[in-house]
């Protein structure tokens, strides 16, 4: 029932096709006053497009909206802010060298008769819109020294301000943030429900969309599959309706997991001892075996990054040796790893990862190609079988091997990465976060992807924020804190206790 | 059938060879209506003749250097020192050939003043020697821009600062007068077409082999799009950038050697000027993004390199002085950038499908 005075947002029948594509079909969508909504859905359920359609950066092939009750026709980004409509993007696209102050106000910053600005005000009234949102530092520090959380809540405060906005939407905000930043960024969330403002959460975290959400509306293959009360719903239901099926029996993946445990090598086959850099880890001891998958758990900014870029060679380290193969490391480059036999993926899919303008094909045999060196070119109808082969066996959605890789989904583009990586076959697979923002069918299909690949005997380092992830795949679990390894779990492990290790308590 | 027309121009608009082709086209449909006889050609004593050929004959040199700049600008980069390297490199062939003026005292001046066989070195030497030196001066680019992290502009602006010096001091600062008749034939030699053609086509060729048929220009362009994720990957990024800034002052050597020859002075104050910005325009015209490198087109520069040509011949024809032609470039300079803007080649890409539609609906 369409409440409009419940309601500030109602969008009937909303279709769009794009060539190829369609991506949303009759989809109903309403937000009311004061509610925090989540969308969610596996990527390419069409969250993305339907908020693109709500925001003006595209146009719905049929179906209305409707704001306070008025039927309107979104224009543009800018069109949407000026109905109150705005929207927080996952990578935050403020000026970091701007301080906080003129990163909020710019463009309306105010000004002593009418020219020079005045300085003290505009950060005066930064630090009280910021205030109202319970975040309080110095605004005259550029906005780039700020933890990306701090980041993301002067993104929202901005889009407070400059649109005096009804409708708040934050496109998957959390994605970088660690555990306590999240809890931050729910209570201004919760503060802006209070003051009536709807919210639209987009989130592939599960556990979120219960701690914050009031509804969550689920998509699938760009279909409405319901909006419902989020109390009257569970983890399993609600991943059971965003799949469409159950996910992968966790029973049958632990059986896997022991039956795998049979295949790991006692010899070594990368040892690290003493290995470290200063000001980025602390010397660790690690030994790695063919076979066997090594989850590293700890929280954002423990360390884990540091040491698959010490075992990979993107940092030189200044203590200790690395031994691979009964040798001496001396190499310490992406390229040495990769003759070695290591691979890593990175954590950075942007940065690090895809490159945006080259094929999937091209990105697919790059590092195999990087490894052969410049004169032994594959040819191109070997690249074609090689990224067809990968392409396939990874299940990666792409029209042909000839798309450039900045058009697929985010995590279609982790697995061009993940191809990338299989095809120069390594002996020692380094995965850092290998399933962040990405839907939880894929999530399943890489963790099992990742036993299969330690049973055909290759060595993995598991890197992931998630627990149960690490848990259900790892062999052997090590734990980091603080920029050091701080223990090692081995065979049947309680989760509490790993969770106290992790935060730092005694057990 | 609509359908597959408005596939074949959405095809067509995405190739990075349609917009300096069209252009390419455009301006010569100007010049067959606005300038007599434009497209007369003649075979004079097994030589042709005519504003076409003069295109690809003053064109060469900049088709040579906008090969080389195209491996630059890819890399993200770019090489403002190509016009000194040619004034380095056509300075020592200069001073090879003729030695008088560094005050060597030779015992009889008569030897080779006006003497078309005279060559103080041989003339391998003189072709080798001023390219090996000119590789090695893109060799210091690319090491102060790879390993020395510096900025690609402020590095190469050492280079194009000091180059005109050394070749100054190679010269003794006199302008150098070239006698030999078989150098002067890289320049100004005719097969049918001019020599110099030749040359580009070669050098094209190599190049087009070098980066297409190894794994060298999947790399460059790799290191242009995201030069960290292709360090992860696996590639020397430092080395792909090493490289491409010595191809391209290899090039600038030959390059150097083609203008000496063709003037048949080697004068360093003025051998090469603002050549580097013709290169990267042709580059810039080809498609090939400056500043943002990534895919390159190295068909597309040298078209590019013939617009640039087409434009200055087709202005000195129609009765502009020379000394009004470099304002002419700025026009171009403005055209390439108004017609690279997303939204006008979204409009071009559009533009099919209007007409298209305009078409079933009559």
């Amino acid at each position: 029932m369409p409440d409009s005075d419940r309601d500030i947002i109602v969008m009937k029948g909303i279709d769009k096709a794009f060539p190829g594509v369609h991506a949303l079909q009759n989809v109903d969508f309403s937000l009311a006053r004061g509610e925090i909504h989540c969308l969610v859905g596996e990527n390419g359920a069409g969250k993305s497009t339907l908020i693109k359609i709500l925001t003006g950066v595209d146009r719905a092939d049929r179906g209305t909206i409707e704001l306070d009750g008025q039927t309107v026709v979104v224009r543009s980004p800018l069109h949407a802010q000026e109905l109150g409509i705005s929207t927080v993007y996952q990578e935050v696209n403020l000026c970091p060298n701007l301080t906080v102050a003129e990163n909020l106000l710019i463009g309306r910053q105010p000004t002593r008769f009418g020219v020079s600005v005045d300085w003290k005000s505009l950060n005066a009234q930064a630090r009280q819109y910021l205030k109202q949102l319970d975040v309080e530092i110095d605004v005259t520090r550029p906005l780039g020294s700020y933890s990306v959380a701090i980041q993301q809540m002067a993104a929202i405060a901005r889009a407070l301000v400059i649109s005096n906005a009804k409708v708040l939407i934050l496109d998957e905000p959390t994605s970088s943030l660690t555990a306590n930043e999240t809890a931050q960024l729910f209570t201004v969330m919760r503060k802006l429900r209070a003051d009536g403002i709807a919210v639209v959460f987009i989130t592939h975290f599960l556990d979120q969309v219960f701690a914050v959400s009031d509804r969550v509306t689920v998509l699938r293959n760009g279909a409405l599959v319901g909006t419902y009360e989020t109390s009257t719903l569970d983890h399993f239901l609600l991943t059971r309706l965003m799949l469409g099926r159950s996910i992968t029996d966790l029973d049958e993946m632990k059986a896997h997991k022991i039956e795998s445990s049979q295949h790991i090598r006692t010899e070594s086959l990368l040892e690290a001892s003493d290995l470290g850099l200063s000001n980025s880890i602390d010397p660790f001891t690690l030994t790695l075996h063919a076979g066997e998958v090594v989850g590293l758990a700890g929280l954002l900014g423990s360390g884990r990054t540091e040491v698959a870029n010490l075992l990979f060679g993107v940092d030189k380290p200044d203590a200790g040796s690395l031994v691979m193969d009964g040798k001496p490391v001396t190499d310490f480059t992406p390229a040495g790893s990769i003759h070695r036999g290591i691979a890593l993926c990175p954590e950075d899919r942007k940065v690090e990862g895809i490159i945006a303008d080259l094929t999937v094909r091209e990105n697919i045999v790059l590092a195999l190609q990087a490894g052969l060196g410049w004169f032994r070119r594959i040819g191109t109808k070997e690249q074609y079988e090689i990224a067809d082969k990968y392409i396939k066996l990874l299940n990666i959605s792409t029209p042909t091997a000839d798309q450039q890789v900045k058009n697929l989904s985010g995590g279609n583009q982790q697995k061009v990465i993940l191809a990338r990586w299989l095809a120069a076959n390594p002996r020692l697979l380094i995965l850092d976060e290998p399933t962040r923002g990405i839907d939880v069918g894929t999530k399943a299909d890489i963790q099992k992807l990742v036993l299969s690949l330690a049973e055909e005997g290759k060595a993995c380092v598991f890197i992931s924020s998630e627990l149960d992830e690490v848990l259900r795949t790892s062999h052997r679990i090590v734990v980091m804190r603080d920029r050091a390894k701080v223990t090692e779990f081995s065979g049947e492990v309680d989760e509490t206790k790993i969770m106290k290790a992790i935060a730092g308590l005694a057990s | 059938m609509n359908a597959s027309y408005s596939k074949i121009w959405g095809r067509l608009t995405e190739s990075m060879l349609f917009l300096p082709t069209t252009a390419l086209i455009l301006i010569l449909i100007a010049d067959f209506f606005l300038i007599h006889n434009f497209f007369s050609i003649e075979l004079k004593e097994g030589h042709l003749y005519g504003n076409l050929i003069d295109i690809l004959l003053h064109g060469s040199p900049t088709m040579i250097l906008a090969i080389g700049m195209t491996l630059v600008i890819a890399t993200g980069g770019v090489d403002l020192s190509v016009g000194a390297i040619m004034a380095i490199s056509s300075s020592i062939a200069a001073v090879m050939i003729n030695p008088t003026i560094v005050g060597m005292n030779l015992t009889d001046p008569k030897l080779f003043i006006n003497n078309p066989q005279y060559t103080w070195m041989p003339l391998w030497a003189v072709i080798i020697v001023p390219i090996i030196v000119a590789t090695l001066c893109g060799v210091w680019n690319g090491m102060l821009v790879s390993y020395g992290r510096i900025q690609p502009m402020v590095a190469t602006l050492v280079l194009m600062i000091a180059g005109r010096g050394i070749a100054q001091l190679i010269t003794n600062a006199i302008q150098v007068v070239i006698f030999n008749d078989t150098y002067a034939f890289i320049g100004n030699g005719y097969i049918i077409l001019p020599f110099s053609l030749y040359v580009a086509i070669a050098l094209f060729v190599v190049a087009w082999l070098l980066t297409r048929r190894t794994s060298i220009g999947l790399f460059v362009e790799s290191v242009g799009i995201n030069f960290q994720s292709s360090f992860y990957s696996g590639i020397n990024e430092k080395r792909i950038k090493l490289f491409a800034y010595s191809f391209c002052g290899f090039c600038a050597g030959i390059a150097g050697l083609v203008v000496t020859s063709n003037i048949r002075t080697s004068d360093a104050n003025n051998v090469g000027m603002y050549t580097e910005l013709d290169a990267i325009l042709a580059v810039v015209i080809g498609g090939t993004l400056l500043g943002a490198g990534g895919r390159f087109s190295l068909m597309g520069s040298a078209i590019g390199a013939l617009v640039l040509q087409t434009t200055i011949t087709s202005m000195l024809s129609f009765g502009v002085p020379a000394s009004a032609v470099i304002a002419v470039k700025a026009l171009v300079v403005i055209a390439v950038v108004l017609l690279y803007a997303e939204q006008v080649k979204t409009f071009v890409r559009k533009l099919g499908n209007v007409s298209l539609r305009r078409e079933t609906a009559q």
